[in-house]
């Protein structure tokens, strides 16, 4: 199947019109040697249907969540999407279009950025925000780059509570710069929060604290806020938007920057992307922060219309002292995010959060009295937790794939020696009877497996 | 007509039910979450039924110019037309409803995709390997350059600078200092591309790599590719491509072939990808077997048995870059544009890509100024001189093309063609759509000759007229406040 618009005797006659008598003539400025002598190795092009099933089979190999109940988080969470959300960002006029260049064809785009930014705003106790960063671990990656250029300081603190892919990116993102990354002690999942007397902030370029953290466990950011409030060091917080109707928003912690994973409004799992990180500050960083901004202003005849602004910001313009090289960003992903908050308005999301909520603490409730199950944290969780297993946790996640439940993520991936440890995820789409199926077949696989203890 | 915010359009009290609380799971969420941790104030969001939120954001999207409703010839950006089976595909629940983190075993068939698609465009650029984790085409930019920064680390070389040409995108110089390098500029030569002569001049010892962007931005084929190649062999310089202008090359000649050591490929460009006003895109990166070791982890493999699986057993590698493993809805449907159309269709589409540029080309180099006149790749840049010396600025010229229900070219760049044009008419546009666009110019043309203030005060058709830029600054009104 071509995509190619003209026929075989207006392509030679627009050769004619070039001045050229075949093709070839055009490239003669590719150096001989380097031109293929043979068509590429691949399959020659398919007509549509066979791409499709082709396509379908690849699907049909995936155990997706028609056929199995998802447990599973670890910065990705199987959350509803109400269909108005795809209705929208599947029209053409936000689907197909670029960049708004040109602000007067691409109102649309740009006034649903200005909304995406206010409602980040909202949410999150913030000033100003931007258009969209590429996902949650990128977005935590930027707002480190920028603390180390707003306060001049290369060392940078992380709570241990990091997800640990935030932490991996952030030193690749990093890996140019003389930089002192230190992870802050833990106690119980949390950071321990005596140590913060000890060290000295005033030397530090940001503080990175992520709540709901990694296991699921709330940290208390306004505390850890006011530690901060009048030190150097800037205090990144990574908040889960979904918690933040609900959970003390970065803005009432003092916050100087919020960023954070969008996908879990209205972008679904996608296998990992395309997700959406956004990326919230108090004003006086309007002209320090990544990325595009789409800011109110009018036209000639005083009409009200949105346009990019501060441009001279980012890359097109400042080139190598821009405040980050990102260009193209997650667009459609934010609107969708923009549709979703609308739609769901903020009863909405909290009820969706708090039903989560409920719902995990239901299930934890019922494992933790499993014979040799314990939940590993006592502090408050929002919709994850941990159980440490009596069988290894690769294993129980393999047993119960067979019962039909993707149960959750071995934090063994992460941390190499905690084998029996489980991250659990909870949303309001599981309903009471797969919360108890989980526990009944939880209870069957690990007394049916060798290494159990009934 | 000017629409309303989100925010004005709320009414209290309003509301959609999608979610109800579930009959049997009770608790006080206050000691679940603990009383210190709530938030104090509501944050305000507005509330609508579904029908308004619909209606509103319909009536927005009718202020967008877009590909399906016409012309769109942004230079370097490729607006191709975007088939409207791999939204379809894209769909599937198998690829939609899976989590990042399930067991491979469960997710073969999204592996075996992701394991092919590397395959592919291995092929097409004729790299050693990929990595399909970049989630745009800078951030493939930035994992080039800290592979490059690796690779020269372990040599034990002493690199301190990157070279680029004065005619290079924005995210070229951006992505080398957030690598840790300094960027060192070459100048075009006359013919508007980089000469050897040039690059001997400005290379040496500390030059860890050259980032081109190949054919460049001007649309011309970089012709002194060999040469650059021995000498920066000479100073163990690698060779990085900016790949946004790969649509060119797609079946005629591949960056590998040309000594490149790395290339990103903007999937939302060359294949096709909707770009969805703004991303998401995604930017694979393509590297050469010495730059393999340095790939971002995890890449997709393959074992004996023919399973997929993820590997993260690489001690070279920069790490991650990504949360997950990129952006990859938009892999799958970039995996069926290069099934459609094969290793015959990707060549067609260079070729017809070529040919179009060239054609419109013709057609308006007589009006508009052409400073490189030869024959281009898939895109050239006009210079709008005569007509700025007639007092209409480029930039007005492009907001009258608005006017007539096309998009603009992308304009002011590069930055070395003053009142610059730059044209990509991308290989899905017929004939009939290239001679409107180049009528309409010529009338511009005619137009500042006789109503010059006409154009001057352009757009007249749009949804709204001229935006004040400077007042938008100004104001930094980026929030909607009651």
């Amino acid at each position: 199947m071509s995509y190619v618009s003209n026929s075989e005797s207006e392509r030679n006659d627009m050769l004619k019109k070039i001045g050229v008598s075949k093709f070839e003539e055009l490239i003669e400025e590719i150096p001989e040697s380097l031109r293929l002598k043979k068509p590429l190795a691949l399959d020659k092009g398919k007509p549509e249907f066979e791409v499709v099933n082709i396509l379908r089979k690849l699907a049909a190999k995936n155990k997706d969540s028609s056929e199995m109940t998802c447990f599973m988080g670890g910065g990705a969470y199987d959350h509803y999407v109400p269909a108005g959300v795809d209705a929208i960002i599947s029209r053409s006029e936000f689907l197909t279009a670029y960049t708004p260049y040109q602000a007067e064809v691409s109102q649309g785009t740009l006034q649903s950025i200005y909304e995406f930014q206010s409602l980040v705003c909202r949410l999150t106790g913030m000033e100003i925000a931007n258009a969209s960063m590429y996902d949650g671990a990128s977005a935590t990656a930027e707002a480190v780059l920028m603390a180390l250029n707003q306060t001049g300081k290369n060392k940078v603190y992380l709570a241990p509570g990091l997800h640990p892919a935030y932490k991996a990116v952030i030193d690749a993102y990093t890996a140019g710069i003389d930089l002192d990354i230190q992870v802050l002690k833990e106690d119980s999942g949390l950071v321990e929060m005596s140590q913060l007397n000890d060290i000295d902030f005033d030397d530090a370029a940001c503080v990175i604290v992520q709540s709901p953290n990694f296991f699921g466990l709330i940290e208390n950011i306004k505390s850890i806020g006011s530690y901060l409030k009048d030190k150097k060091a800037m205090f990144v917080v990574v908040a889960n938007p979904m918690a933040l109707t609900i959970l003390t928003p970065p803005g009432e912690a003092d916050a100087d920057i919020a960023v954070g994973e969008m996908h879990v409004f209205g972008n679904g799992l996608n296998y990992g992307g395309p997700y959406v990180g956004y990326f919230a500050a108090q004003k006086k960083y309007m002209r320090k922060i990544p990325g595009r901004i789409s800011a109110s202003t009018e036209d000639a005849d005083g009409r009200k219309g949105y346009v990019l602004t501060l441009q001279t910001r980012e890359q097109h313009i400042r080139r190598d002292k821009a405040t980050s090289n990102i260009c193209t960003n997650q667009a459609l992903c934010a609107l969708a995010s923009t549709i979703y908050m609308t739609l769901m308005g903020e009863e909405g999301i909290s009820t969706a959060a708090s039903e989560s909520v409920r719902k995990a603490h239901y299930l934890s409730d019922k494992l933790a009295v499993l014979p040799n199950v314990s939940l590993v944290y006592q502090g408050n969780f929002f919709n994850e937790f941990v159980v440490r297993l009596p069988i290894a946790a690769e294993e129980f996640i393999n047993l119960m794939e067979k019962e039909g439940i993707l149960a959750g993520i071995p934090l063994f991936w992460f941390y190499p020696d905690r084998t029996n440890d489980l991250l659990i995820a909870v949303t309001e789409k599981r309903s009471k009877e797969e919360l108890d199926a989980f526990v009944d077949a939880a209870s069957r696989v690990m007394k049916s497996s060798k290494v159990g203890v009934s | 007509m000017t629409e309303p915010t989100i925010f004005e359009l709320s009414v209290k009290g309003r509301k959609n039910n999608y979610i109800k609380p579930e009959d049997g799971i009770g608790g006080d969420i206050e000691k679940m979450l603990g009383k210190e941790n709530l938030r104090e104030k509501p944050a305000g969001l507005p509330e609508m039924t579904e029908n308004e939120v619909i209606r509103h954001f319909t009536r927005l999207s009718s202020k967008n110019h877009h590909i399906d409703k016409g012309f769109y010839p942004l230079g370097s950006c490729t607006m191709k037309y975007n088939p409207k089976v791999n939204e379809q595909v894209a769909r599937f629940s198998g690829f939609s409803e899976i989590h990042p983190f399930q067991m491979t075993g469960t997710v073969q068939g999204a592996l075996h995709l992701m394991y092919d698609l590397a395959e592919m465009l291995k092929e097409i650029a004729g790299m050693h390997a990929v990595s399909l984790q970049p989630a745009a085409g800078a951030q493939g930019e930035f994992c080039g350059l800290l592979m490059t920064r690796k690779y020269h680390i372990k040599k034990g070389n002493d690199k301190e600078t990157v070279i680029i040409p004065d005619s290079a995108h924005g995210t070229n110089p951006a992505s080398v200092t957030f690598a840790g390098y300094r960027p060192v500029q070459i100048n075009s030569s006359a013919d508007g591309i980089v000469s050897a002569d040039e690059l001997e001049r400005v290379i040496d010892d500390k030059t860890a790599a050259i980032m081109l962007t190949n054919p460049n931005t001007l649309g011309l084929f970089e012709s002194d590719i060999e040469k650059i190649y021995k000498i920066c062999r000479k100073h163990d310089t690698l060779m990085y491509m900016d790949g946004a202008n790969l649509n060119a090359l797609l079946g005629i000649a591949r960056p590998g072939d040309m000594g490149f050591d790395c290339v990103h490929f903007n999937l939302h460009k060359t294949f096709s990808t909707p770009h969805g006003g703004g991303g998401p895109g995604a930017g694979a990166v393509g590297v050469s077997e010495r730059l393999e070791p340095f790939l971002p982890k995890p890449i997709i493999a393959k074992n004996e048995d023919e399973e997929y699986y993820l590997s993260y057993n690489r001690p070279d590698s920069i790490g991650q870059i990504h949360s997950f493993y990129g952006n990859f809805a938009v892999m799958v449907r970039a995996y069926a544009y290069i099934l459609s159309n094969g290793s015959d269709g990707l060549r067609e589409v260079a070729e017809a890509a070529i040919i179009n540029a060239n054609y419109l080309k013709e057609k308006l180099k007589d009006t508009y100024h052409l400073p490189f006149d030869r024959h281009c790749m898939h895109e050239f840049v006009l210079a709008g001189t005569n007509q700025k010396k007639k007092g209409v600025k480029t930039l007005e010229i492009a907001k009258r093309i608005l006017d007539f229900g096309i998009h603009a070219p992308t304009i002011y760049f590069p930055l070395i063609v003053s009142e610059a044009l730059m044209i990509e008419p991308t290989e899905t546009e017929n004939v009939q759509a290239l001679d409107n666009f180049a009528d309409i110019l010529i009338q511009i043309d005619k137009e500042i000759d006789e109503k010059p203030e006409f154009v001057k005060e352009s757009p007249h058709n749009t949804p709204v007229g001229r935006l004040d830029e400077v007042l938008a600054a100004k104001r930094g009104d980026v929030a909607y406040i009651e």
